[in-house]
């Protein structure tokens, strides 16, 4: 049986299900001439059955689905005779795959009977296992709504039953955030536990020197490898600095002047433009910063005579500024907004300025929310990926000169992951480890940044 | 007192200024933002405009049977595989009559893309009785003559910098001369996948690709959103185990996405052994960044439903969850869509996660399936980007042209939506 006439099969049975069920309880609903009829609408019996059906049968099809290759493998692994095994350099898993990799429709001349044979035996077994599961979880199915219908009585209450399936299946849905989170962190985890085996865990956060890329194959000279990552670190926080040097002084005026000096229509017009920004996805401004404002200032500070790297700092992070314009000025926006009337009205009423207002009142009042927005700015910039992969270095520099090329974390997840790895060596485990620090560092600055803005609201509302 | 108050007179004068200063840098700040926002738009649209069409050249081709088909056979499978490379070059020569010895016939015949052999080819096994006779026809010009002709500043470069020789900036000019090279539309561009020759790349397979990762992306995450966002808002009662999970998708909301390429490279790749480069892995890392922003917007959404429409359906005597599902949450479709809506157009636009799941391979084939490999097509522009071969630099602004114009509709469709059908209470 193949997947689709199961499939069909099950819609088909669920859907006489649904029919079969409601039926019988209206027929019985009919039969009842006085006194208390069913104690739902027949209606519910119908999707009880309905909903037993279709959950029985998704639990059986994805337990299949993830038990399947398992114990494929193992079928196989049993039919394989013991001298290819040995014959063969690697280990068993390598064999299996490329007895599943044999197309058999067009065989590769010169390719091993053995491993012909066992590829067809594969496929058959693939074929067959799936049919004798479909088999059974129709058979599962069939059981459970022929059950369910004949649960239908005067005792049961369907609607009771049905909102509390319905129910915990929504709470089911809402707990995929926390798999996710489960998720992120424990896969993080495991590969950095990994990678800390076999480097130390103080050399990785304090060493000052970083070369992965000599560590690509074992037994090579210096193959170990330099893991050493505060040369990263710093090339992050100068390229998030340069980024927050434009973003806060452009990001903080223009949410000063929407907030306290636009005209509504100014602000209606100036306000979706400033989202235009922050919608532009990121590998249009990584594109942006290595096409035009690389080569620009390359120009431009050699007509001052001096010489800037072409993957300069400076342009990965002044294009990563004018991101997070908008991402402070509609911020900060929220938090000038927030900030009582009465305040500014007792502010005028001394006769001060609008512009002292601001300066003296109103950016006072809304400090913490501003520095949330900025702590939340600084926890995308160092977060943001594709501008810096485009526009920043590769090669780890210990600098401070925004002048010079220096790398990001980000970077490094990226150079170190793409393209052909071998998965355990310790370069590409590198990776996970400089992903879990980026993971709480910006967990970290979200939390305070929250934290913030929420001890802020309290204060006012 | 009239001390004072001539005091306050002094000081207006510096105060005021200092106040239309104030306001000015607030105005600056503005006009910067917008500055940045058109020297984008420039750049990208200035460079991009080039690669949507494409330099041919017109030969008179002669189908010489010496060449095509010797023993005179009329053999398609001979036909095809018959040198037409040496048609073209021998048939371009024929436009300069002085003397050219090998070399240059081998400068002469890169004019032309490397792709015109195989379509001269199939050409001639369809028309069989052009063996032996001269045709004019239009060719597909190589990408460097193409970015000489689209960047005329390049021919004042010196020789080594600018991609074509002396001689063939001679032949070229005369080719010009001549009125036998016209600009076209880009076909190629719209109908191919990924080439290493820029004027046989094309946009189409990272942009099928796109569509069936964000396919898998919106089946995912859509229900699973909606749901979650009905239970949180509606449903919930306030307790410790709620407030987790509403702090656990605010913190998702805020992780870097490249992280969630990290979750799939170990979990869906190593573990599940899911296929590198899939549409399907790509949308369920996907689906799993988009799903906190769904949320929002339903969580959000509901909010604006008035309470009296709950409480007159419970009054009504519906449940609590009649009254939601048929009641509360038709009227928060709208909003609900919208923010659907913006969040694919997110994940459009987003290619870190899918840089760490392979979807950066070089892809000749057009993506049919959601296990096929396949790009995206913001990856596609990171691909063409960190292309070494100029030609590649007009194509990538030209994908992002396209990627902007694909997310311009799509948000102009979420804010029609949210125009036409929100209702204001």
């Amino acid at each position: 049986m193949g997947f689709w006439s199961f499939f069909f099969i099950i819609v088909f049975l669920g859907l006489t299900t649904q029919w079969y069920g409601t039926n019988k309880a209206l027929k019985l609903n009919s039969n009842i001439k006085e006194g208390p009829k069913l104690p739902s609408l027949p209606s519910y019996y119908g999707t009880n059955a309905f909903l037993w059906l279709v959950i029985s049968v998704l639990l059986f099809l994805i337990v299949w689905v993830f038990s399947k290759p398992h114990i494929l493998d193992y079928i196989l692994i049993q039919n394989i005779p013991k001298a290819l095994i040995d014959e063969f350099g690697g280990t068993p898993n390598m064999l299996i795959d490329i007895i599943k990799a044999t197309d058999i429709s067009n065989i590769f001349p010169g390719t091993n009977p053995i491993i012909i044979e066992n590829a067809l035996y594969y496929n058959k077994i693939d074929k067959l296992s799936d049919s004798i599961a479909y088999s059974i979880i129709l058979f599962v199915g069939l059981t459970v709504s022929i059950f369910s219908i004949n649960k239908i009585s005067f005792l049961f209450k369907a609607r009771q039953a049905v909102e509390k399936t319905n129910i915990n299946l929504l709470i089911l849905c809402s707990t995929i955030a926390i798999i996710a989170t489960i998720g992120i962190i424990l896969s993080l985890i495991f590969e950095a536990l990994r990678f800390f085996e076999k480097v130390n865990f103080f050399d990785f956060l304090f060493g000052f020197n970083w070369s992965p890329q000599t560590a690509i194959r074992e037994g090579q000279v210096a193959s170990d490898g330099a893991f050493g990552a505060i040369p990263i670190f710093s090339g992050t926080l100068l390229i998030t600095f340069v980024a927050m040097f434009v973003a806060i002084p452009i990001g903080l005026f223009s949410a000063i002047y929407l907030a306290e000096y636009a005209k509504p229509s100014v602000r209606s017009t100036f306000k979706p433009i400033l989202e235009i920004l922050a919608g532009v996805p990121t590998v249009v401004y990584g594109f942006f910063a290595a096409i035009t404002v690389g080569p620009f200032l390359k120009n431009f500070v050699g007509e001052f005579g001096f010489t800037i790297a072409s993957e300069s700092a400076l342009a990965a992070g002044g294009v990563m500024g004018i991101m997070i314009i908008p991402f402070i000025s509609s911020l900060s926006d929220d938090v000038i907004r927030a900030v009582p009337q009465n305040l500014r009205d007792g502010s005028y009423a001394m006769g001060a300025t609008k512009s002292e207002t601001v300066k003296k009142i109103i950016l006072p009042a809304a400090l913490p929310g501003i520095m949330g927005a900025v702590l939340l700015a600084i926890s995308r910039a160092i977060g943001e990926t594709m501008i810096v992969v485009m526009a920043a270095g590769i090669a780890a520099n210990l600098t401070l000169n925004p002048f010079e090329s220096v790398t990001t974390v980000t970077v490094q997840i990226v150079t170190l992951l793409v393209g052909d790895q071998e998965f355990d060596s310790a370069k590409t485990l590198a990776a996970f480890a400089l992903g879990i620090t980026l993971f709480f560092a910006t967990l970290f600055l979200n939390i305070i940044a929250l934290r913030i803005v929420q001890k802020y609201r309290e204060k006012y509302d | 007192m009239t001390n004072n108050l001539d005091r306050v007179e002094l000081s207006l004068v510096g105060r005021k200024r200092s106040e239309r200063l104030f306001k000015f840098y607030g105005f600056l700040g503005i006009l910067i933002a917008f500055l940045f926002l058109i020297t984008i738009l420039y750049s990208v649209i200035s460079q991009g405009q080039k690669a949507f069409f494409t330099t041919f050249i017109k030969v008179n081709i002669f189908f010489d049977s010496e060449i095509i088909d010797p023993q005179n056979q009329r053999n398609d499978e001979d036909i095809r595989y018959a040198n037409f490379n040496k048609i073209i070059t021998e048939s371009l020569k024929k436009k300069f009559p002085e003397n050219l010895n090998k070399n240059d016939s081998k400068e002469l015949s890169s004019f032309i893309s490397s792709s015109e052999a195989d379509y001269l080819s199939g050409f001639v096994v369809k028309n069989k009785d052009y063996i032996g006779k001269y045709k004019n026809m239009w060719l597909l010009a190589s990408s460097k003559i193409d970015v000489i002709v689209k960047n005329p500043e390049m021919e004042d470069l010196d020789e080594e910098d600018r991609l074509i020789s002396d001689k063939q900036l001679g032949w070229l000019n005369q080719i010009r001369l001549n009125k036998e090279l016209k600009k076209e539309l880009n076909k190629n561009f719209f109908t191919k996948a990924d080439s290493t020759e820029p004027e046989q790349a094309g946009i189409w397979g990272s942009l099928v690709g796109s569509f069936l990762t964000l396919l898998i992306t919106l089946v995912l995450s859509f229900p699973v959103a909606v749901a979650a966002g009905v239970f949180l808002e509606e449903l919930a009662p306030k307790n410790k185990f709620t407030e987790f999970l509403e702090v656990n998708i605010n913190n998702l909301a805020a992780v870097p996405s490249i992280i969630y390429g990290l979750l799939g490279l170990a979990i869906f790749l190593n573990i599940m052994h899911l296929p590198r480069s899939a549409p399907i892995v790509g949308g369920m890392v996907l689906a799993l960044m988009t799903l906190p922003t769904i949320i929002i917007a339903t969580r959000s959404s509901l909010k604006s439903v008035p309470p009296s429409i709950r409480e007159a359906a419970i009054g009504l005597g519906a449940t609590r969850f009649q009254s939601v599902v048929d009641h509360v949450l038709p009227l928060a479709i709208p909003g609900i869509m919208t923010g659907t809506i913006i969040g694919m157009s997110r994940a459009l636009g987003e290619s870190a996660p899918l840089l760490m799941i392979g979807m950066v391979a070089f892809i000749v084939d057009v993506p049919t399936t959601f296990l096929d490999s396949s790009t995206a097509l913001p990856v596609q522009i990171y691909l063409w980007k960190s292309t070494a071969a100029r030609g590649f630099v007009e194509l990538t602004a030209a994908g992002v042209i396209v990627l902007l114009v694909f997310l311009i509709l799509m948000n102009g469709l979420a804010v029609f939506i949210r125009q036409k059908f929100e209702k204001k209470w």
